[in-house]
């Protein structure tokens, strides 16, 4: 049965009228209009879909909506600034062009976003067990680490 | 025509013009301003899509604002085309990158370029447009010339303007052109631009899409809206030859809501709702509650490689050099010699592993138009093939390309959108956006086949191999639609059912690379094409994955019987200079690495295709037996690919092949039970996590007076045989069956 729900979404209040059950996913791509959170396997295996629920990166694929109305949601669109410029890490992927397809980039900057909040200088490793559950099949793993790494850089400065 | 070479021709050049035949091209010396200092080429002879689509304004659109707009008929699949042939039409025709816009592949729209597949892009299409815009330019110069009343050499072209060389007039494109477009042809011969000149091309160019990506604009077709537009599911059988045999769609239609229609043709069963949610709750409810029986088992009583060679084959003797009677003579009878060596290699079926599932979107318009939005390779391909499917006239069909997830080859692209376009059918008026589950594309895409090589050679006494045979048994590695209906997984699961008729010729992509570069006197090549269990096709790469494993493989154990090293055996049986090079650059890479205990390095080496890039990788690998791990610490690959469009992209192809066929090689088997794939998602069909990636350095031998050669599958075979060879350094065990896991260490002795 739907009911409402009001969802705090890239800092805006958001109602939308959906199954408590529905993923949280589908409502932020199909009732928000957003693309930043991707499908990949619906199963919390891959991190297409990682958003970041107040600071935690956290696939939200399987997530119910009804789970998540006290929660600040961020998604990829919500890192960008109000006046249009680009959160450390999206600007570190752009100058390392950390991508090929680029579909699994959300999961990738999401959960650096998230890393960089509790770890400003995390090591290689640090980095690669944040990520891994992102899945990347184009291979851009190495530019990735090293735009995470750039972006912890310019962060501190 | 007949080629001329003055004076200045370098050797390499001269050599390289020989061996590839066709291709004759002369220099002259800059023949007016436009070319600036330094030696322009003229090239006499277009590039093969070119030649089949010679008009100018079928490659390039002047537009009024003094910007061009570029079309091609190739997709962007995550290889940077779109910023690659925007540099080299923004090089001839002297502007900067932000006056070019591209069109990617669309029927009606961009030149029919077929699949953008094998490599070929930069080659083909990117060729292509470099000759058109050049023909642009020309006659361009030659508008202004005319109403100028000047001549064309004391006219210069650039940002969208063109200037008599005193500066004192000038000209907009829309000053000359008046609205029209440029006509005629590309004629050769075609003045190219001064390679010394260059601004854009040969420059680490950034993509601009990649911002687009992180600012998480509407980039892939997952992310198209239309106003109106309805969600879809498929439903498949629970077994590989399954049959539906009830599903109760007027109890789906009061359970499920915003169920919209629910489309049975057969066993090809699809739900279409309102809202993206309520279709996959369709599909959830199909899977519990659909029956289904079972068609006929898999074959699983024999081992994948013994079933490869035992199934009905056509063979086809792809190479036979020189005179192998002595060679037979005594592999007839007689036991192995200290000077001969054999040994089988298996490679098995591998998936495109897409991490974004298939996707499209369909529209059957109010004029009975039907209107597809894909990740398809191939859209004229698609639209043929679809006419065929829904028996429509192929111009009513309209395909647009739209990227998705990479897709490394034929995934499930072709087949979602033909699944889309069943629905749309079905439901028409309205946007079908079709997006495959999980399950649906690991169980059903299109596989790369599995593959079973047995190499036999011999040495001599100084240890050079006089003898070489290679016996391939696989599968066909593409059966991309083209057309044939028949090849789209919907097309067998309909209530008239079409299954592919097999081919009766050996594809040449089961032995791409299987004849080695190597100088070898006395070769034989025989390829066992069989039909394996699973749906095969493209698969980056094709046979030549799984060729390169082998007799690279090989090579390092033949060096081992040679008691030579491995860089050393490669080299004094290549004559090749630019296959030397790149082997020789990866010792310079790695010669200040060291070597733990449990460590060890490997090397593989390919042109692909034999007549594409130059590639060669080496791999250090740790090996720790008691603990049952493999590691890929690091990869280098030094790679020829010609002249190099964009440096930047080449770096990113490379190393993210190697990464990806290091994961093809340490992990990846698509594993089946009598039924079923049994490789259904990330668990069961693991793939590289960050915590496995090795680092990778990748090493460009830059050649600015060569062709373009097609790289994006250069790193894939030699990345596998880097690592296997890599391992045996390790621990002195030589695993020949992938994936290389730790496990197999156990059934092995060290040699």
């Amino acid at each position: 049965m739907e009911a409402e729900f009001t969802l705090h979404v890239n800092g805006q209040a958001r109602t939308v009228r959906v199954d408590p059950a529905t993923p949280l996913l589908y409502v932020l791509r199909d009732d928000l209009g957003l693309n930043g959170p991707k499908f990949g396997c619906g199963l919390q295996q891959c991190g297409s879909c990682m958003v970041l629920l107040d600071t935690i990166a956290w696939p939200s694929c399987q997530l119910p909506v009804a789970n998540v109305q006290n929660a600040a949601i961020t998604t990829l669109e919500g890192l960008t600034r109000p006046d249009g410029s680009l959160h450390p890490v999206q600007q570190a992927f752009v100058d390392e062009q950390a991508a090929q397809c680029g579909y699994c980039l959300n999961g990738m900057v999401m959960s650096a976003v998230a890393l960089l909040t509790v770890h400003p200088k995390p090591d290689d490793q640090t980095i690669r067990n944040a990520l891994f559950r992102v899945l990347c099949r184009c291979g851009v793993h190495s530019r990735a680490l090293a735009a995470i790494k750039k972006a912890a850089d310019s962060m501190k400065s | 025509m007949a080629a001329q070479y003055p004076s200045q021709l370098s050797h390499s050049r001269r050599d390289f013009i020989k061996s590839v035949g066709c291709l004759t091209i002369a220099f002259v010396l800059g023949s007016g301003a436009d070319v600036l200092a330094g030696e322009s080429v003229v090239a006499d002879e277009l590039p093969e899509s070119l030649a089949k689509n010679p008009r100018i304004n079928a490659w390039l659109e002047v537009l009024a604002n003094g910007r061009v707009r570029v079309l091609t008929g190739k997709t962007e699949i995550g290889q940077g085309i779109r910023t690659a042939v925007a540099q080299i039409a923004a090089e001839e025709l002297n502007m900067s990158m932000e006056r070019v816009e591209v069109v990617l592949a669309e029927t009606g729209r961009t030149p029919d370029e077929r699949y953008t597949s094998g490599s070929a892009s930069i080659e083909t299409s990117g060729m292509s447009i470099r000759y058109a815009a050049a023909a642009a330019r020309q006659q361009l110069l030659g508008l202004a010339a005319r109403q100028l009343r000047v001549k064309a050499s004391q006219l210069r072209l650039a940002d969208g303007m063109i200037r008599t060389t005193d500066g004192k007039r000038q000209l907009s494109f829309t000053q000359l052109l008046k609205g029209k477009q440029l006509q005629g042809e590309v004629k050769l011969p075609v003045q190219l631009k001064a390679k010394s000149e260059y601004q854009h091309v040969g420059k680490p160019v950034r993509r601009d899409d990649i911002e687009r990506m992180v600012r998480a604009e509407p980039v892939y077709v997952q992310d198209l809206r239309f106003p109106g537009m309805v969600h879809a599911r498929v439903l498949r059988p629970t077994s590989y030859w399954g049959k539906l045999a009830k599903l109760d769609t007027a109890e789906m239609q009061r359970q499920i809501p915003g169920l919209l229609k629910t489309v049975v043709d057969g066993s090809f069963v699809g739900f279409i709702a309102e809202k993206e949610c309520q279709a996959k709750g369709a599909q959830d409810y199909g899977i519990q509650h659909a029956q289904w029986t079972n068609g006929p088992a898999l074959p699983t009583k024999q081992a994948l490689p013994e079933l490869l060679t035992t199934l009905p084959a056509i063979t086809k003797r792809a190479v036979n050099k020189g005179d192998m009677s002595s060679f037979d003579a005594t592999t007839a009878g007689s036991a192995p010699t200290d000077a001969s060596l054999s040994a089988r290699y298996f490679k098995p079926y591998l998936m495109h592993a897409s991490v974004g599932p298939s996707c499209a979107v369909a529209l059957f318009d109010q004029e009975d138009s039907l209107h597809i939005w894909t990740h398809s390779q191939g859209v004229y391909p698609l639209r043929n093939t679809l006419a065929a499917l829904l028996k429509m006239p192929p111009e009513r069909i309209h395909v647009k390309a739209v990227p998705g997830s990479g897709c490394y080859g034929h995934n499930g692209a072709d087949d979602v959108a033909a699944d889309a376009a069943l629905l749309a059918r079905a439901y028409p008026g309205r946007h079908v956006r079709l997006q495959w589950s999980r399950d649906d594309e690991h169980a059903w895409e299109p596989y790369g086949s599995a593959m079973l090589m047995q190499l036999d050679a011999r040495l001599d006494s100084e240890g050079s191999i006089t003898h070489w045979q290679n016996n391939i048994w696989s599968d066909t590695h593409s059966t991309r639609p083209g057309g044939k209906p028949e090849s789209l997984l919907a097309a067998r699961l309909l209530a008239q059912p079409a299954l592919p008729t097999p081919a009766t010729e050996v594809s040449s992509a089961i032995y791409r690379n299987g004849e080695p570069l190597y100088a070898i006197p006395n070769q034989r090549l025989d390829t066992h094409y069989v039909q394996g269990p699973l749906r095969v096709s493209a698969l980056r790469g094709l046979g030549a994955f799984g060729n390169v494993f082998a007799l690279e493989s090989f090579m390092d154990e033949l060096a081992l019987q040679a008691k030579q090293d491995p860089w050393e055996f490669r080299l004094r049986h290549l004559t090749d200079k630019r296959a030397k090079a790149v082997i020789q650059r990866t010792r310079e890479m790695i010669k200040n690495e060291k070597l733990a205990p449990g460590e060890g390095f490997g090397l593989g080496f390919a042109q692909y295709k034999n007549q594409a890039a130059y590639c060669a990788v080496v791999a250090k690998v740790h090996v720790a037996e008691e603990m049952g791990t493999i590691r890929a610490l690091h990869l280098w690959a030094a790679i020829d690919a010609g002249e190099t469009i964009n440096p930047d992209g080449l770096k990113n192809q490379t190393e993210g092949g190697m990464i990806q066929a290091s994961s093809w090689t340490l992990k990846e088997e698509v594993l089946f039970n009598e039924q079923h794939i049994t490789s259904r998602q990330w668990e069961t069909y693991p793939i590289f996590r960050f915590d496995e990636v090795p680092a990778v350095t990748v090493s460009i031998i830059d050649r600015p007076t060569e062709k373009p050669l097609g790289a994006g599958e250069a790193a894939q075979g030699p990345t596998a045989a880097a690592l296997a060879n890599a391992v045996f350094q390790a621990c002195g065990k030589r695993i020949r069956s992938l994936p290389i896991r730790p496990e197999k260490l156990v059934q092995i002795k060290e040699s």
